[in-house]
């Protein structure tokens, strides 16, 4: 085992413990940044004007708004002493000329009050003179409106393959987006303080890159200009890229006015501003062998990428890599392009693509099953990865035998076979109701795609009573990562857990930072907490040896207490040997680095390494779904995740849970509406509220949800042979969408494709029920008899939910 | 400008520097207790959560939890109000606190004040009792709405969180105790609440008025006939929040005695128009099984808190729940003005989008429900959501039938498909003097599918919302068969 990987005796890592701050998240004492801004009286706000229109040059006429009381500056293109954009590929104009979508920023209000910057945008005049407005994908696709690099994957020649496969599907698939709807909407606040130094508290995800835009767009160095992030409200992605613009806008209202400007935008602003998941359309064809085995698959992917590229192209590519999900596939071709509309510019969000490209062969899985007459938990688990074998990007799939060992465990632990069976007859009684039971698997490549993200840093004090301060690149957003850090510092040093603090991430104290993203922040910044601790840990061993009379190599730091091999020798408290280093001159702080071994990824041909491991996981999930309605409930939900050795057992837990739910908000529930037509809305966000956007709540928890960790799991060269776990139980989700499928097949007659619209909300599984009843009464009989094995073209629905959604046999 | 002031925490503190457009959550901010949070400014994620001190119906005190984002400040006027920062403190957590702490209930933390609050309410509701104490038998695998120490799971279904998935949450809920006898805020119960008091605020052009009377309020609305009326403000303070208007007059009517009346009589029950949703469902006690049906299903308890039931229908959205519902059991409304009272159908009541037979100086008094009921109702919600949604489509049946099993009265109520709620007549029509069969229902569903005028939109599409009105008629009918309807 690497020396990154082994623990010691008696560590902190491991312990089941709360969140750090959940006493204070529970009082309503743990402060984030919009809670500073209510905390002082000289504090500007700052409220957008935005666009009316979806593409439109503008001109602006600010002098209404600033004869409104309480008014003191519009902020305009003409205020920008650095360079006005806000984005990393220089296509993100700040204030921009030509408003790119509906809801776009045009300028900034700075008042003393909200209601006062309320006031004072709707002042501000706005002459549109329209654009053509491109709205959907499919409109993009016909103007053939893209932006960035396509990219491919390709393996083997799947072309020919497909030509002579015995069975060979194609058909085209949907998934819709997703809002991050952390509770928390993005905020800053900057000021400029006494030295000239301006100061942006902010919720983002990646301070570094926040403190590089604010210092662009102020035309200052970037050690003028200091971002700190206390906690946010969640982020799931969407603070990784978006919150600098926000920043830039409070900085620059505070450099110009010399007061404190807030930036908090309100739900409406953040659901018509800020980027989502982006939606995919998918075009597919894949050949099967007479047992079920996926011969060759060629995908088209296509992302609405929005206004701006922002991450789209590192979403598309981790997207490619996904399309195998868990699945040999051995001739492979897998396309991305990524569409410009007028809508929001997309952006990261927790799975960051990944799940849209595990849809594309869950999906298929799913579809085909009936057709080829084979169970469809039968069929995937058919088609696993074998260990030794390779991924179409080229990366051995290590450690395979823990995604078949996996799926072993779930199926045991949640009693499938026995389930199913009660299901079964559940089913043949009740006529309007129908459950089913799915089961699929995840397997989700850790770390960034871009390899230069992959390296952290942090600061680690210790002072001469024994006390531990600990600062480090990463953020916090709920995902527990400085519970995570607390715990991996404690170990180290071999202090209790209290020994340690942990301070609010700062640039000024740890440069350079890579986005809190990818699920790699306890990885990559317990490497270099890790880093830092073993080098005051060595130091100050060296002076125990000395005090204790014992080999330097052979003093133990345990629990505060500080001795030789051996409970029988003297021994001395943390607290006074680092009184006593100090005494003897010897550093008792540390910079740590951490850098991710061994990845190489060959963006162009989109070929090597660029995974340090893979997570793995799989769910079984139990729906019952109405058949007057549609309306769905999950009744258990069995899942077995990979965490490799828990740093935080609690922490892992709730990643997994809260990740599954989110993922199924995703698949079942939540449903981005844009205006489409050609009325005078066209592309506005109709769903703009949480009236109206609906996230999961209470009623969509589990009622049974049963969560195990992989056991003996230990991932070697990983911090404390812990894995990464933030984004892959999203997509255990995909067994729920799995599943809600099966039930509506269970209205129909065996053999019937079912085609499920994305989400399958009520209404998308009401039409797919009524489809699946009406190939049942048009085919009249309940058996399959499809001799071609091929599937069906869906009848014609009496209310078509999307005429291009039909699977159909392959036309050769 | 009159004194006014509120109870926070215990401590008494003077509401200034508010207009009639503050929110409580606005000025709770600036005082400097930011535990609660604005999550979404329309009273859906319950992140603004706070505890009012409101009457238990007889002489004592019950901890309701509301939106403090939907409440005007001025409405705290002699109110007391506990936050999560009034509950406990990191050194001294509450026992809600505690057992969200350890179970892992939080995660990024911001709606968990929120939660804490919501929480609270149902620890100390006084007629929680655990399962095993009521004496009555309980399936825990079959209940997972209520814990075993009695906790109803619905009373946290208007606070949304998005990291944690909800389970570390039920399951702290559940691990409740009792209170203790010396925690405050349950020997705060045995009190009366907070007596209602006047209040007037005149700021910025903007007036907040709550009368001291039923005479005083239909005075000022005879005179300022443009005001805007409040009770529970939680449809007016998505106006305020979201849409940004503004009133030169509101007038706040939810503690005028006379619109809070409750009287069940032989051939009516009357329920005043200020009484909550919540109020309404615990005075009735399942005495009208279709409310009983619907109003668990009406927003969330945060909103049911606070919204009343003259105010769904002086709102008279087309997607409001009550209204079906009311259709249903034929109730009329009673208006009262300055000159008089008078009595309409409710059937006639609704004139068009957001239009009634309400004139702009009269008020809603209150509502009548004649009796006996009928003994076949049924309340069917289309939404996406079970908890906490708004309606795609509701439709609300009342049916009589004879000892043959003759249909001999139908209404049924919609809502969602027409500019206003919709009584079904040519449905009613088709079942009236027929057997109660699936011959009968087939028939009449298929002009139930055709009744309104359903719009697409984001909740629904407009073939959706028709076919689920067909349904709903087959979905009553096997929950119902004939043998099973009493006549």
């Amino acid at each position: 085992m690497s020396e990154l990987a082994g623990r010691p005796a008696d560590p902190a890592v491991g312990t089941p413990v709360a969140h750090a701050d959940a006493p204070l998240h529970a009082t309503g004492a743990a402060v984030y940044t919009d809670d500073l801004a209510a905390r002082r009286s000289d504090v500007l706000t700052a409220w957008p004007v935005q666009s009316q229109h979806a593409h439109a040059l503008v001109t602006l006429d600010v002098d209404g708004a600033l004869a409104v009381p309480g008014v003191v500056r519009v902020l305009t293109a003409d205020d920008v002493p650095g360079v006005n954009d806000a984005g990393v590929k220089d296509d993100e104009p700040l204030f921009p000329s030509e408003a790119m979508f509906h809801g776009h920023a045009l300028a900034w209000v700075l008042a003393e009050t909200a209601e006062a910057a309320r006031l004072g945008a709707a002042a501000v005049q706005v002459a549109y003179e329209p654009l053509p407005a491109i709205v959907t994908v499919a409109e993009a696709i016909e103007a053939g409106s893209f932006q960035g690099v396509p990219r491919t994957i390709r393996r083997g020649d799947p072309e020919r393959v497909l030509g002579t496969a015995p069975h060979v599907f194609e058909g085209v698939s949907e998934v819709g987006g997703q809002e991050h709807f952390y509770l928390e909407t993005h905020a800053s606040l900057a000021l400029v303080d006494s030295e000239g130094q301006v100061f942006v508290e902010c919720s983002t995800q990646h301070p570094s890159e926040t403190q590089e835009i604010v210092a662009h767009v102020l035309g200052l160095p970037s050690n003028r200009v200091t971002v700190q992030t206390l906690r946010m409200g969640g982020g799931f992605g969407g603070k990784e890229m978006q919150p600098h613009g926000f920043a830039a806008i409070a900085a620059l209202g505070a450099t110009l006015t010399g007061r404190p400007v807030r930036l908090r935008l309100n739900r409406t602003q953040d659901l018509t501003m800020t980027g989502k998941r982006h939606p995919f359309h998918i075009e597919w064809s894949a050949g099967f062998d007479d047992d079920g085995r996926i011969l060759a698959l060629a995908t088209t992917l296509t992302s609405d990428g929005g206004w701006s590229l922002d991450l789209s192209e590192p979403v598309m590519g981790r997207a490619l890599c996904h399309v195998d999900n868990a699945y040999w596939i051995p001739h492979f071709v897998a396309q991305g392009r990524i569409a410009k509309t007028n809508k929001v510019s997309q952006t990261a969000f927790r799975g960051f693509g990944g799940p849209q490209g595990m849809f594309v062969i869950e999906d298929i899985l799913g579809r085909v099953a009936p057709a080829l007459g084979i169970d469809a938990a039968t069929l995937r688990r058919r088609n696993f990865y074998e260990p030794g074998q390779t991924t179409p990007y080229g990366q051995t799939v290590r450690h395979a035998e823990r995604l078949h060992e996996i799926w072993a465990r779930v199926r045991d632990e949640s009693a499938f076979d026995e389930r199913r069976a009660l299901i079964a007859a559940f089913n043949a009684e009740h006529p309007d109701t129908k459950r089913a039971l799915a089961i699929t698997p995840v397997k989700f490549g850790i770390s960034f795609t871009l390899t230069a993200y992959n390296q952290a840093g942090a600061l680690v004090h210790v002072y001469k009573d024994g006390s531990v301060l600990v600062n480090h690149g990463g953020t916090e957003m709920g995902q527990g990562l400085h519970t995570k850090m607390l715990q991996v510092a404690a170990t180290a040093l071999g202090v209790p857990l209290e020994s340690v603090r942990l301070a609010p991430t700062r640039t000024d104290k740890v440069p350079n930072t890579s986005a809190t993203a990818a699920s790699s922040g306890a990885d990559l910044n317990g490497g270099a907490v890790k880093h830092a601790c073993e080098q005051i840990r060595d130091r100050m061993a060296a002076v125990a040896g000395r005090l204790l009379g014992v080999d330097e190599r052979d003093v133990r730091f345990s629990r505060g207490r500080v001795s030789g091999l051996g409970a029988s020798g003297p021994s001395v408290t943390f607290a006074e040997l680092a009184q006593a280093a100090y005494d003897q001159r010897v550093q008792l702080w540390a910079a740590g680095f951490y850098r991710t071994e061994g990845l190489h990824w060959d963006a162009d041909r989109m070929q090597g390494e660029p995974f340090k491991y893979f997570a793995y996981g799989a769910a079984a999930t139990e729906v019952e779904v109405d058949g007057f309605t549609g309306a769905s409930r999950i009744r258990r939900v069995d899942i077995v995740h990979d965490v490799g050795d828990s740093l935080s057992p609690i922490v892992d837990l709730g990643q997994v849970e809260g990740g599954f739910v989110q993922g199924a908000g995703w698949l079942t529930l939540e449903e981005l509406r844009w205006d489409e037509t050609d009325g005078p809305g066209r592309g506005r966000l109709l769903t703009q509220s949480a009236s109206t956007y609906k996230l999961p709540s209470f009623s969509e928890m589990p009622e049974v949800f049963n969560v195990g960790f992989y056991e003996r799991a230990t991932e070697d060269g990983v911090v404390y042979g812990s894995k990464a776990v933030g984004e892959p139980p999203l997509m255990l989700a995909l067994s729920v969408r799995e599943a809600l499928r099966e039930a509506v097949a269970a209205f129909g007659a065996a053999g019937h494709s079912v085609e499920l619209a994305s989400p399958a909300t009520p209404e998308a599984v009401f039409w797919a029920i009524e489809d699946a009843r009406r190939a049942a009464e048009t085919t009249g009989t309940t058996d399959a008899a499809d001799g071609s094995r091929r599937a069906q073209p869906a009848p014609a629905a009496a209310a078509p939910i999307d005429a291009a959604r039909t699977l159909t046999p392959f036309d050769r | 400008m009159d004194h006014i002031d509120v109870t926070v925490n215990g401590r008494q503190r003077p509401l200034t520097g508010i207009s009639a457009h503050t929110t409580a959550l606005d000025w709770l901010r600036e005082t400097g207790l930011t535990g609660a949070k604005e999550g979404c400014a329309e009273g859906e994620c319950g992140a603004c959560a706070v505890l009012l001190a409101t009457s238990d119906g007889a002489d004592g005190t019950t901890w309701t939890a509301v939106n403090a984002c939907l409440l005007p400040a001025a409405a705290l006027d002699g109110q007391e109000v506990v936050t999560s920062e009034g509950l406990g403190s990191a050194d001294a957590l509450h026992p809600v606190q505690e057992r969200l702490a350890e179970a892992g209930g939080s995660q990024c933390g911001y709606c968990t004040p929120g939660f804490a609050c919501s929480m609270a309410a149902e620890f100390y509701r006084a007629d929680r009792v655990p399962a095993d104490a009521d004496g009555q038998e309980h399936d825990h695998d079959h209940d997972h709405d209520h814990g075993p120490n009695g906790f109803d799971l619905h009373a946290l279904s208007g606070n949304l969180c998005r990291c944690t998935g909800y389970r570390p949450i039920r399951d702290a809920a559940y691990a409740l105790g009792e209170p203790e006898p010396a925690d405050p805020l349950a020997a705060r119960r045995g009190r009366p609440a907070p007596a209602a008091r006047a209040t007037r605020l005149d700021g910025d052009g903007e007036r907040f008025v709550r009368p001291a009377s039923l005479h005083e309020a239909l005075r000022m609305l005879r005179d300022e006939p443009e005001a805007v009326v409040v009770a529970g403000s939680t449809d007016w303070g998505v106006d305020l929040n979201l849409r940004g208007r503004r009133a030169a007059l509101t007038l706040a009517v939810e503690r005028l005695p006379e619109l809070r009346s409750f009287a069940v009589g032989d051939d009516a029950v009357e329920i005043g128009a200020a009484l909550t949703i919540a109020e309404v469902g615990r005075r009735l006690g399942g005495r009208v099984p279709l409310l009983a049906e619907a109003f668990p299903q009406f927003a969330s308890p945060l909103i049911r808190n606070r919204a009343t039931i003259g105010g769904n229908l002086g709102t008279a959205s087309p997607i409001g729940d009550t209204s079906p519902a009311l259709l249903a059991l034929d109730a009329r409304v009673v208006l009262v003005s300055a000159g008089g009272e008078r009595e309409v159908d409710l059937a006639e009541y609704f004139t068009g989008y957001r239009q009634t037979l309400r004139r702009p100086d009269e008020l809603i008094r209150a509502v009548r429900i004649p009796l006996p009921l009928a003994p076949l109702a049924a309340f069917h919600k289309i939404a996406k959501r079970r908890f906490d949604d708004i309606s795609s489509v509701a439709v609300a049946f009342a049916l009589d039938l004879d000892d043959a099993g003759a249909v001999t009265a139908a209404r049924i109520g919609l809502g969602g498909v027409a500019a206003t709620p919709i009584r079904a007549r040519a449905t009613e029509d088709a079942l009236v003097g027929r057997t109660w069969s699936i011959e009968t229902v087939r028939d009449a569903a298929s002009v139930l599918g055709g009744e309104g005028t359903p719009m697409s939109d984001h909740r629904a599409s407009a073939e959706y919302r028709a076919v689920m009105l067909d349904r709903a008629l087959l979905k009553l009918f096997r929950s119902a068969p004939r043998e099973e309807v009493p006549a």
